[in-house]
């Protein structure tokens, strides 16, 4: 099952490193990684979405839990909550292509952020599968380049993760 | 204020933080630090041989103490070399804070002379690590450093300090913070009432109870009320090889070690029991076997300091996180209540009659044709060991069928007695970590029970021991083999011996001479015990005693894998449960 861990992290140098060794040191996937630092400029937020079965996502958490660094966190994937992520896709749209291109943007609520005469930079913010969905849609061998943020995600209702 | 550069800082913060020792070895990366050091008396600095051997010794020191072993060693290849000895602390949970030096911070990322990424190389291995940014800094992270080395569960931490945040010539404001508190670290204390009322219902209700306890309750300072609860409980226990002397090894209750090379006894007990409370254990592989055949009718309570401990990798009915003295101290209490129900000896009765036939199988029993009257095992030397020192020595051991041997036919009856390198199984842990025992404890006898092989890994620290007296006992159980290998290749690979010979040995007792020390070879079996005897009444000098040992004998039980549980074990050549 895919899961969306979300962790409070001091803003150091050498957190990060020790968190993503830690994945790699117990075989631990991680399919996308985004972090950032938060409003309190000495604490980073980062989100990561791994696909772990019960007893694995247990350990995870457990494990990441005990890195001295990491303040708190949550699996998000538990409970109700929001996810977005952001794509830039640089699609090829030429002539007779142009108009068909621009509607699935519309369809799909992109935004075309560049254009010139036989391309289209296309910005588009939604769930992992709507985004997937979008680049099924475009006219084949039309994406030039994609680049993703990964997911990021806060649960629903009024509690936050803070300390 | 008083001013003082990192240097002196550093010194000054270990001396507050009421270090006692160092052990370290100089570089171009440390000099200032030296510099420091070499003005003061308080901290008393060894000078190891290798800095592999550092970490041992500071290892064996905080295993015999329960204090904080230091360690300082220079960047680069005193940084690499120290890394095995993180390791093998690491994988044990050995409080320890490692400080090494770093090329100068404008260095850094150059590949520059003597450059390594300490805090990379070693991340996989410590609790924690710190890389000093600020040299103002420095109090305040060496505090840090010994709260995480030694708080919950403890571990290895690594203070990496750049050289120019040492320079003797920039001063700072010294003040030596009285505590820490970090945001992000609160090592969890109390144990959930609910679930330890919980725990002592299950067991009171037990019929075939069993308590296994690791090293856990050694380094939680439990033994005590492990020792009160099973003895109120009345229930059989069993150590890990981690948690020998937890529970005193002579008594009634003991079942001996369990696990891959455990007694017939506990293996089978583990197996049938309906109840198995698990105090500061970790189920690591070496115990339970097959996993999914581990304990097959059993309720599992598990006691441990880190939550990610337990359910790992067998899950808990009723786990509990907390410290294990407090929490066993509680179960206790709530035993000895007046209004709770009282442990109900009848209920076990038909489990310790079973218990009583399963130890008529006398499991650890030397096995002797008559020819080899005169050819000493490995068993009988550690067992003459035990008459010499009359159980009260402290014993390191390294790695192999000597270890399993010590562990087997050296009974424990007090915690921190037994110090060996159980997690990672480091071979040349031996004589550094007695050399580290015998500096806390300069009067009490300290042995270390070792292989031919393991040995020759840091025996080059016979140097240091001529250098500060250290009158250890070195026991060496010659097989002229890399015995455990060889033993494996028997059972698993047609007895094809790869590389597991020891050819061209040294003369020990010429070798430990040449050091200054003295040297014994015992070849008969009628010779163990006046010599042995002779050597224990020696007390100002090291003795390296060489003594020939069967090279065919095998550790037994052995658990039987793969597919086996821990029923299934091997109780002598060719003959299985
Ligand atoms: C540093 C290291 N290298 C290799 C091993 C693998 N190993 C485990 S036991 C053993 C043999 C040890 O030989 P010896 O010290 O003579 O002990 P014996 O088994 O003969 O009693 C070896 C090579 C190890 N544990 N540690
Ligand atoms: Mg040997």
């Amino acid at each position: 099952m895919r899961r969306i861990v979300s962790v409070l992290l001091e803003n150091e140098s050498g957190a990060l490193s020790r968190l993503i060794g830690l994945f790699a040191q117990r075989g631990y996937n991680i399919e996308t990684l985004t972090v950032a630092p938060t409003e309190d400029h000495t604490l980073s937020r980062l989100t990561l979405t791994t696909v772990a079965g019960d007893d694995e996502i247990e350990q995870i958490t457990k494990q990441v839990n005990k890195l001295v660094e990491v303040v708190k966190l949550v699996d998000l994937s538990e409970g109700d909550h929001v996810e977005r992520e952001l794509m830039l896709i640089k699609v090829k749209a030429k002539n007779d292509q142009r108009e068909e291109i621009k509607r699935v943007a519309d369809i799909f609520r992109g935004q075309i952020v560049d254009v010139v005469h036989d391309a289209y930079t296309i910005q588009l913010t939604g769930t992992s599968e709507k985004i997937d969905a979008f680049v099924k849609a475009l006219p084949q061998d039309s994406v030039a380049e994609v680049v993703r943020s990964g997911v990021l995600g806060l649960s629903r209702g009024e509690k936050a993760l803070s300390i | 204020m008083e001013k003082l550069s990192g240097a002196d800082m550093l010194i000054r913060a270990l001396q507050d933080e009421g270090v006692e020792y160092l052990f370290g070895y100089p570089g171009g990366a440390v000099l200032h630090i030296y510099d420091a050091l070499f003005n003061q008396e308080k901290i008393k600095h060894i000078l190891v041989r290798h800095e592999q051997g550092a970490t041992h010794m500071a290892d064996g020191y905080a295993r015999a103490t329960g204090r904080t072993g230091v360690v300082l060693v220079t960047s680069g290849p005193g940084a690499t070399n120290a890394i095995t000895g993180i390791a093998t602390a690491y994988m044990d949970s050995i409080p320890m804070v490692v400080i090494s030096g770093q090329v100068q911070s404008h260095l850094i990322g150059t590949d520059s002379f003597q450059e390594t990424d300490m805090i990379g190389v070693s991340r996989p291995v410590v609790k924690h690590s710190f890389l000093v940014k600020e040299a103002r800094d420095i109090p305040e992270t060496i505090k840090k450093a010994f709260f995480i080395a030694s708080s919950g569960r403890p571990g290895p931490v690594v203070v990496d300090i750049p050289k120019d945040k040492t320079n003797p010539n920039d001063l700072f404001e010294y003040k030596y913070p009285k505590s820490v508190s970090l945001r992000s670290y609160n090592p969890s204390q109390k144990g959930h009432t609910g679930q330890i009322q919980k725990a002592v219902d299950l067991l009171l209700k037990a019929e075939k109870p069993m308590i296994y306890s690791g090293g856990g309750v050694i380094l939680g300072e439990a033994s005590n009320a492990l020792t009160a609860l099973t003895r109120k409980l009345g229930f059989p226990i069993t150590n890990t090889l981690m948690g020998l002397g937890g529970f005193p090894g002579t008594d009634q209750q003991f079942l001996g070690m369990l696990g891959m090379h455990g007694t017939y006894e506990a293996n089978n007990a583990m197996h049938h029991c309906d109840v198995l409370l698990a105090v500061g254990a970790r189920f690591d592989d070496r115990i339970t076997n097959t996993p999914s055949m581990f304990c097959p009718n059993a309720k599992i309570i598990h006691i441990d300091v880190d939550p990610a401990s337990i359910s790992k990798t067998i899950r808990a009915d009723i786990p509990i996180v907390g410290d294990v003295a407090v929490i066993l101290k509680e179960m206790t209490d709530l035993v000895n209540n007046k209004k709770s129900k009282k442990p109900d000896k009848t209920l076990i009765s038909k489990w310790w009659d079973q218990i009583a036939l399963w130890r008529e199988q006398d499991c650890l029993k030397i096995k002797r044709t008559a020819e080899d009257d005169q050819i000493i095992k490995p068993q009988d030397g550690v067992k003459a060991v035990y008459e010499a020192t009359r159980g009260e020595a402290f014993v390191t051991s390294d790695v192999g069928q000597h270890q399993m041997f010590a562990a087997l036919y050296y009974p424990f009856d007090e915690p921190r007695k037994w110090i060996n390198s159980g997690g990672l199984g480091t071979m040349g842990f031996g004589l550094p970590s007695a050399m580290g025992a015998q500096i806390a404890f300069p009067e009490s006898t300290v042995v270390c029970i070792t292989g031919e092989g393991s040995i020759q890994m840091n025996i080059q620290e016979l140097s240091t021991c001529s250098q500060y007296e250290l009158p250890i006992k070195i026991i060496n159980l010659n097989n002229q083999s890399l015995g455990m290998v060889k033993q494996w290749q028997d059972m698993q690979y047609e007895g094809r011996h790869s590389h597991s010979y020891m050819d061209s040995l040294p003369d020990f007792v010429g070798l430990a001479e040449s050091y200054g020390h003295k040297g014994f070879k015992i070849q008969s079996r009628s010779d163990l015990e006046p010599v042995l005897n002779e050597v224990f009444s020696i007390k100002d000098k090291l003795v390296f005693v060489d003594i020939m040992v069967d090279p065919k004998e095998h550790v037994y039980p052995m658990l039987v894998a793969p597919n086996g549980s821990m029923r299934d074990m091997w109780l002598e050549k060719g003959v299985r449960t």
